[in-house]
């Protein structure tokens, strides 16, 4: 599929089922683990603690190719992946990419003991945004543009099932979109609905 | 780095001023150049330095995971950008707010920039700059159009070269102003910038403005150049004009500025400050860093003669405009409000008359009020700036500035306003009560990102947030109206020195171990411009610092006659006093598997670890060499009290003594019959710790032992309340580099 959209920095955040049952403190010793162990291929670096921001970033582990952190902008606490290193191939591709990241990293925190289960994807409600203006302004020429890169994935993501899409519309906001599906998913299912 | 630089080049192209454009473009050939091998990594530094890119924590390409170090193995491989800081090291990026005066749009750009190139938030500095963390270099020209295109620059926002010109965010709104410093220090600031005197400096020139000599909101003591607003009437005509500072600083031994002249007509400002610049430029220290801020040289020449060359230095400069174009649209300079004053309505919730009883500050104009909207470690998300600019939008005409507590300030709020303006803030989370109060803490950025951190500043300002928050307003009212301030460091940058309550970072080895401390820093004045600096009593491990605060306040609150303020009281009590009372909370816990001393708070990761020695125990091992270096630390603390006794000459001589006392103790680890003979201690500590740079701080140099030398030097010479008075914050700071040279070492000596 081409498209003179070019969706690069893709946001992923999947939201938790129970926000009032996580203690974002206990990310840090976890986040830090993750760099001691070198969990992922991607250089991580250092963590940030946000916490004391209300609906703020969270607690982060700042990588050179994205971020991930436990977000709770907009008072929507979730695993969210922030890719900030451009990447090549499609817009599809890159999709892909932060999608998979979000859920390894969720799925890597829901089995992190320390939790104790309290941070677990709701199933349902997924976030995609677009960090980067200058490529994908928040109005409609962008909005039109992506509908069809978007349901491409959101098909193969969901593998058929239906799911609403909403736009943040406000035009000072990165462009994005929350998707909420009609039937619930694990992280594993997600997982397995990208391939490899 | 981001795939859309290009584009917004050209996007921008015609909408950023042309000679920032050309400076801009100018920046991005550097870069080129310097990823080809063509530009030599040092100019590069100071290249990026010099429109406010800093480096950042750990952008040597290693990191300590707890364990061990790790390489951070970076995709541009060994190309660094600057001395020993790898290129795709993420860094800091400061940018300068003239004045802390803002609006709406700006708000919005810099909420954009956070969320494209930052971690979502924007921080507020001690000099009402903006910081932007884990930037990449790359990212750096498009940031800065984008910045140039909403009337910002980062020109100049670091390096060797004039600083924010900073000034009270109340001016034109305070009641007790002699008149607006706004339009003066925006002058200032303009006529600096990159001005061809100011170019030429050994370290960088910090001015600052306040409309009064009484409060704090300029804190003109504690910088290079201060203007304090003053009139005279002569002829019956009155006069504006400046009492005029030189030579303040804060850094490892803060001086308080001096007075230059009583009254400086605002006609002359530009040309003294200018005059001041080139006395600097061409006298100050270059070669020795830690020897180069003015304060030294206005120290080293005397106020008399640095008045005297500043002076001649007037007589040579030749006419420019610019110096006098600006005054007469000064005198009429005025904001204005958009909506019509008004008074607070009655019967509220006790959360709205607690915010505005802490949040909000009368204004001349009668009806009006300033608004201060309380930032947790002075960090603001990008959803919350853009809240902050509909804010502003709706109740004023953008009149909105950051403050040196890292704040914003709203001013011309009609009273009226004020339950929705509340109400709006709480929705965006920005509705905190406590403003300028205790839980209102200062902070820099310390072991977060800071390269200099000593121990975690944030963390502990965190801790101690949540801690006084949730009993705040239970708080005797005399507690509440407490400073607190903290550095990760002794380099100040959270103006610990000026706060009831000041801490700065330290580490001390505990049995082997080494130990993230706080100095406790009491006595400083925050109010009159930061009118007095305070002294360290004690080194405490971190993670008891906020018992530190809970026993200090309580005993104020016990102890206090009528009226008396904090600084009074640790004056009334006494160092000695005060001292003995934390004597128990200096030690970390006997019990060897209690590890929680040996983390820094908000950092899991065992502090230091890798200076551990083979074998040790924690709690076994005491050496001669902590004995001794804690003896030297009582003698400082014996020299403040002289000090504070008016024995001057005592005070000095016990500060001396006491570095010398630690020198030995290091010299004492491998050359055991060293004698007590003064020269020879000094001339065994340069052979074996100056020259072999084993004393020497990764970032200081070799800073803290030329004190001593310099101490040593000058030993039989009188001392004077000022002399004796650096000399003590010298050699605590020497002490404290005795320590950390010792946990350097790795070696416990046994007893």
């Amino acid at each position: 599929m081409s498209s003179p959209l070019q969706l690069q920095h893709v946001n992923v955040k999947l939201l938790a089922s129970d926000p009032a049952s996580v203690d974002l403190e206990l990310l840090i010793p976890i986040f830090h683990g993750w760099i001691r162990d070198r969990v992922f291929e991607e250089l991580l670096l250092d963590v940030a603690d946000y916490q004391h921001v209300p609906e703020g970033p969270g607690v982060m582990v700042i990588g050179h190719e994205g971020n991930y952190s436990v977000d709770n902008t907009d008072g929507r606490l979730g695993v969210r992946y922030n890719r900030k290193a451009a990447l090549d191939g499609t817009n599809q591709n890159r999709l892909n990419q932060a999608a998979r990241a979000a859920l390894t990293a969720f799925q890597r925190l829901e089995g992190e003991p320390t939790l104790n289960g309290t941070l677990r994807f709701d199933g349902r409600q997924i976030e995609l945004f677009v960090n980067d203006r200058a490529r994908a302004p928040n109005h409609d020429a962008t909005r039109v543009a992506a509908q069809p890169e978007l349901h491409a994935f959101f098909a193969k993501l969901f593998q058929g099932a239906d799911y609403a899409l909403s736009h943040v519309t406000e035009p000072r906001r990165l462009f994005g979109v929350r998707v909420k599906t009609s039937k619930p998913f694990t992280v594993a299912q997600l997982l397995g609905n990208l391939g490899n | 780095m981001k795939s859309s630089n290009l584009l917004w080049k050209e996007k921008l192209a015609g909408k950023v001023p042309e000679n920032l454009a050309r400076e801009i473009d100018g920046y991005e050939t550097d870069i080129a150049l310097r990823k080809q091998g063509k530009m030599d990594e040092r100019v590069f530094a100071e290249t990026r330095l010099r429109r406010g890119t800093y480096g950042q924590r750990y952008d040597n390409g290693q990191r300590y995971d707890g364990a061990r170090f790790q390489e951070m193995l970076y995709p541009s491989g060994d190309l660094t950008k600057g001395p020993n800081t790898m290129w795709d090291a993420p860094g800091m990026q400061r940018i300068k707010i003239p004045g802390g005066g803002l609006n709406a749009d700006q708000l919005e750009t810099m909420a954009e920039l956070a969320e494209e190139y930052s971690d979502d938030i924007a921080h507020i500095t001690t000099r009402q700059d903006f910081q932007l963390h884990y930037i990449h270099i790359d990212d750096t020209p498009t940031l800065m159009r984008r910045l140039a295109a909403a009337g910002i620059t980062t020109r100049e926002a670091c390096g060797n070269s004039v600083r924010n010109v900073t000034a009270c965010p109340y001016a034109g709104v305070c009641q007790d102003e002699v008149f607006d410093v706004t339009p003066y220090s925006r002058a200032l600031s303009k006529f600096l910038l990159g001005h061809p005197d100011c170019q030429n400096f050994g370290r960088k020139f910090k001015p600052a403005f306040s409309g009064c000599a009484q409060h704090a909101c300029g804190l003109t003591s504690l910088h290079d150049i201060g203007f304090i607003a003053v009139t005279r009437t002569e002829n019956g005509v009155e006069q504006r004009g400046f009492q005029t500072f030189v030579g303040g600083g804060l850094g490892a031994v803060p001086y308080m500025a001096k007075l230059f002249d009583d009254f400086v007509p605002v006609e002359e400002i530009l040309p003294l400050t200018q005059s001041v610049a080139r006395v600097f430029a061409r006298l100050g220290e270059k070669k020795n860093r830690s020897r180069a801020r003015i304060k030294f040289l206005v120290q080293d020449l005397g106020i008399e003669k640095f008045r005297e060359l500043v002076l001649e230095e007037r007589k040579t400069l030749t006419y420019d405009p610019r110096w006098t174009d600006f005054v007469d649209a000064a005198e009429k300079f005025t904001e204005a409000p958009l909506k019509p004053g008004g008074e607070t309505p009655g019967s509220a919730s006790d959360g709205f008359a607690r915010w505005v009883s802490t949040n909000t500050r009368p204004q001349k104009q009668a009806g009006y009020v300033t608004v201060t909207v309380a930032l947790p470690l002075g960090d603001i998300t990008a959803n919350q700036l853009r809240a902050l600019a509909d804010i502003v939008r709706r109740f004023t005409k953008e009149t909105i500035r950051t403050t040196v507590e890292q704040n914003f300030a709203i001013r011309w709020v009609s009273k009226s306003d004020l339950p929705e303006m509340y109400r709006e803030l709480e929705v965006a989370g920005l509705g905190d009560a406590g403003a300028g109060a205790i839980v209102d803490i200062v902070t820099c950025p310390g072991t977060d990102t800071c390269k200099l951190g000593i121990s975690s500043s944030r963390g502990l300002a965190g801790e101690l947030h949540k801690r006084l928050a949730e009993k705040s307003f239970e708080l005797d009212e005399s507690v509440q109206r407490l400073h607190i301030k903290i550095s990760g460091c002794f380099n100040s940058c959270g103006q610990h020195h000026v706060a009831d309550l000041g801490f700065y970072g330290v580490s001390r080895k505990v049995g082997g171990f080494a130990v993230p401390h706080f100095q406790v820093v009491l006595g400083g004045e925050w109010e009159h411009n930061g009118g007095s600096y305070g002294l360290p009593v004690a080194a405490i491990p971190s993670k008891n610092i906020p018992q530190v605060v809970t026993r200090l306040t309580e005993r104020y609150v016990n102890g206090r006659t009528n009226g008396e303020t904090f600084k009074d009281f640790v004056k009334r009590t006494g160092k000695m006093e005060l001292k003995k009372a934390l004597e128990d909370l200096a030690k970390p816990p006997a019990d060897p598997n209690d590890r929680s001393f040996y983390s820094d708070w908000g950092d899991p990761r065992e502090y230091t670890l890798g200076d551990m020695g083979v074998g040790e125990c924690a709690g076994e091992v005491v050496s001669s060499v902590d004995f001794d270096l804690a003896a030297a630390e009582r003698e400082v603390f014996d020299a403040q009290v002289a000090l504070e006794e008016g024995q001057v000459e005592k005070a000095g001589k016990t500060a001396y003594q006491s570095m010398v006392h630690a020198a030995k103790a290091l010299v004492k680890i491998n050359h055991q019959g060293i004698s007590d003979d003064a020269n020879e201690i000094v001339g065994e500590f340069r052979t074996r710790f100056y020259d072999t740079q084993k004393f020497w701080d990764p970032f200081a140099g070799g800073k803290f032992a030329n004190y001593l030398f310099d101490a040593h030097q000058k030993a039989d010479q009188a001392y004077t309340a000022d002399s004796s008075r650096y000399l003590i914050d010298e050699a605590q700071l020497f002490i404290d580099a005795a320590h950390s040279c010792y946990n350097k070492m790795g070696t416990a000596v046994s007893a």
